[in-house]
């Protein structure tokens, strides 16, 4: 799960890590009383939305007057804003932060991430603040440095001052990088996050150390313990068809193409779409039904496909191991007279009750193709979609 | 021979009383020489008790004093699941089989630095477990599509596993012991922890290494592969057309960072001699080809 930078920075004060002061803002005269509430000559105006590159973007600006502040809400507020990271489409802007403006003297990079082969949560920070981290990663990798932390103490204070005198952080203000670094540690541990990243990580004219940016994203496992999170969920930010699938406990995400995939398994799931791609068709989605499907799931699964303009087929690969292939079949049937099927369905079921499952699809009187293994299946949907 | 369990293997469920722990135990019990196999339950609250005649003690520990079960399987829900593990690993189990999907990563990690020095091994968390057919089954997988056989399969992914082991079986290709070990991305074995088994396991011919987008597992364990690998191998990816940025189902399937994409893995892969299909449909004639 993702949350908005201004509720990251709420969770950084929380913690002790320094930020900016801000106040959110949800329209224009929202906006002007949050600089007024501020004070002080400078603001910055900020989109809010789950996606990096805003600035880029056009979603990040400096108002030196109240006129201007005004004037830069009125024109974010509402826009559809286009980064790396939100496709062509972009993503409405229905959030603002307002801050104060900041005495930049030098850019830093700190993130935390789960490392899988230490298995530890890991910091990796940079002198190189304010860029593109993957490209400096890709062409200055030494600029990039990296700490493994110790579950049962947490970031040393001795990792902590390293790492701020390695990214370039003014002797002076090290102690006072050190606490932030040690809680944004704990920022990640306590609150079970999967990524916290702060780009820019700023030393200010000052020598003070500040968290100008935040990005953090939870491990939806762990959300259970942390209803103070779940609190933050935008579901605006979200894909309405995801939303809807999640209710139903199934995994779906929807992806560019026009055919439908319903299958058991997340590794089963992703090999069917790639096998679709193979045959030169384009998956519309990844959609893993799990292990305990029912009849009123797959009917759901059908009915979320089916949304989606532009589709063109759907291809069901079900290997049933527990889970009975006659089951599942009942399932598919019950659902296509249900929904009333618009589109070809291509069908490969395996594994128990694998015959009594095929027998049911024949005799169920719908249109629905049978395919005999995976490359077969995506064969035969693949010919559907460019028929239909 | 097998790798990890064999037909004298003596197993105890932890997380045996709720609904799926009662079901795969019944099921586990029922295949090959299960009914010998599977011995103890774990329940603090129902010690005393039994299960279809499985005898139900309060802890790990006292499972193993009265019945002499050196591994566990766990169903055990995900807020509680991490513990039982810490529990089964106190008792010095050689191996423990953990199917709970959905365990939060803090808790694994904390749980894998309590592992560092200790005996047990790890299997999973989110795994479907492992099988040597005809002798042993302890997991979710269905017993049946296995044959016995002389080819290793191991995998990150379940249903996928399932695929491999159906497309052997059908072409007469019988399975040494097929190996999930899940789809986290802090987890216990590893690609190449199995890989080394199989290597030194005289009943195994050939191995099919099945992975999927994330980390660099793969690579590690092809790196291995070219070094050490006595045997020929054969793998597949699953995710070449996932975007990046989303997580697949797995927890551990997402491309993050522009690393951990399938393009990647299969090339990494095939540049240390591992054959590889695109074609998922193809895993078991690629197997045979390499016999």
């Amino acid at each position: 799960m993702n949350i908005h930078e201004y509720q990251g920075k709420e969770l950084f004060r929380k913690f002790g890590v320094p930020t900016p002061r801000g106040i959110p803002a949800f329209s224009v005269d929202e906006a002007v009383k949050a600089a007024e509430t501020l004070g002080g000559k400078v603001w910055v105006v900020k989109a809010q939305i789950h996606a990096g590159g805003r600035g880029k973007g056009g979603g990040v600006k400096v108002a030196k007057s109240m006129a201007e502040v005004k004037e830069l809400a009125g024109k974010i507020l509402g826009m559809q804003l286009v980064t790396h990271q939100t496709g062509p489409e972009g993503r409405k802007v229905g959030r603002l932060l307002i801050e104060e403006g900041a005495d930049i003297k030098k850019e830093l990079y700190v993130a935390l991430v789960v490392d899988r082969v230490t298995q530890r949560a890991t910091m990796m920070a940079s002198s190189e603040g304010g860029m593109d981290i993957e490209e400096v990663a890709a062409h200055t990798p030494e600029k990039i440095h990296r700490v493994a932390i110790d579950p049962k103490t947490g970031l040393a204070d001795a990792q902590a001052e390293d790492i701020a005198r390695r990214i370039g952080v003014p002797e002076g203000s090290v102690a006072e990088a050190r606490d932030l670094l040690k809680n944004l540690a704990r920022v990640f541990d306590e609150c079970d996050c999967s990524l916290a990243e702060v780009n820019p990580l700023i030393v200010t004219g000052e020598g003070r150390v500040v968290a100008l940016d935040a990005k953090l994203n939870f491990d939806s496992n762990a959300l259970f313990r942390h209803p103070e999170i779940v609190a933050y969920r935008d579901l605006d930010e979200e894909d309405p068809a995801e939303i809807e699938a999640s209710k139903f406990d199934l995994s779906y995400i929807s992806l560019d193409g026009n055919i439908g995939c319903l299958v058991n398994g997340a590794g089963l799931a992703m090999a069917t779409m790639d096998t679709i791609k193979l045959f030169g068709g384009n998956p519309a989605n990844f959609l893993d039904v799990g292990g305990g499907a029912t009849t009123e799931k797959v009917t759901e699964a059908f009915k979320i496909m089916l949304k989606r303009p532009g589709l063109k087929a759907i291809l069901v690969n079900i290997f049933g191991g527990i889970m009975k292939c006659d089951t599942i079949a009942n399932g598919v049937v019950a659902a296509a007279k249900q929904v009333s099927l618009s589109v070809p369905l291509v069908v490969r079921l395996e594994g128990t009750n694998v015959d009594l499952g095929k027998k049911i699809l024949a005799e169920s009187g719908l249109p629905i193709i049978s395919a005999s293994d995976m490359g077969d299946a995506a064969a035969k949907v693949v010919a559907a979609a460019a028929k239909s | 021979m097998s790798i990890l369990i064999d037909k004298n293997t003596r197993v105890m469920t932890q997380g045996i009383t709720g609904k799926t722990g009662q079901f795969h135990t019944q099921m586990c019990a029922a295949y090959a020489n299960g009914k010998n196999c599977f011995v103890a339950g774990v329940n603090p609250k129902k010690a005393g008790e039994a299960f279809e005649g499985i005898p139900i003690y309060g802890t790990v520990a006292d499972a193993k004093k009265q019945t002499g079960a050196t591994v566990s399987v766990i169903y055990v829900p995900p807020p509680f699941a991490a513990a039982a593990i810490d529990e089964a690993v106190e008792a010095d189990l050689d191996l423990v089989i953990c199917i709970t999907e959905g365990i939060p990563v803090r808790d694994m990690i904390r749980t894998r630095d309590r592992m560092k020095g200790r005996k047990t091994l790890l299997l999973g968390p989110n795994c479907p477990g492992t099988i040597t057919p005809d002798e042993i089954k302890i997991g979710i997988m269905p017993g049946h599509i296995h044959k016995k056989g002389r080819i290793g399969v191991v995998s990150r992914s379940g249903t996928l596993t399932y695929e491999a082991v159906g497309q052997l079986t059908a072409l007469g290709l019988g399975q040494s012991s097929a190996v999930g070990i899940g789809g986290d991305p802090v987890n216990g074995l590893k690609h190449i922890d199995v890989l080394r088994l199989f290597n030194d396991d005289p009943e195994t011919d050939a191995v099919i290494m099945i992975g999927e987008i994330g980390g660099s597992d793969e690579e590690a364990a092809a790196e291995w592969v070219k070094a050490n690998m006595r045997k020929p191998v054969v793998g597949f990816i699953a995710g070449v057309t996932a975007p990046p940025g989303k997580r697949m189902g797995h927890a551990g399937a997402i491309i993050s960072g522009g690393k951990g994409t399938a393009q990647e893995k299969l090339a990494v892969m095939e540049s240390c001699g591992i054959k590889v299909t695109r074609n998922p449909a193809e895993m078991g004639k690629l197997l045979k080809s390499v016999l």
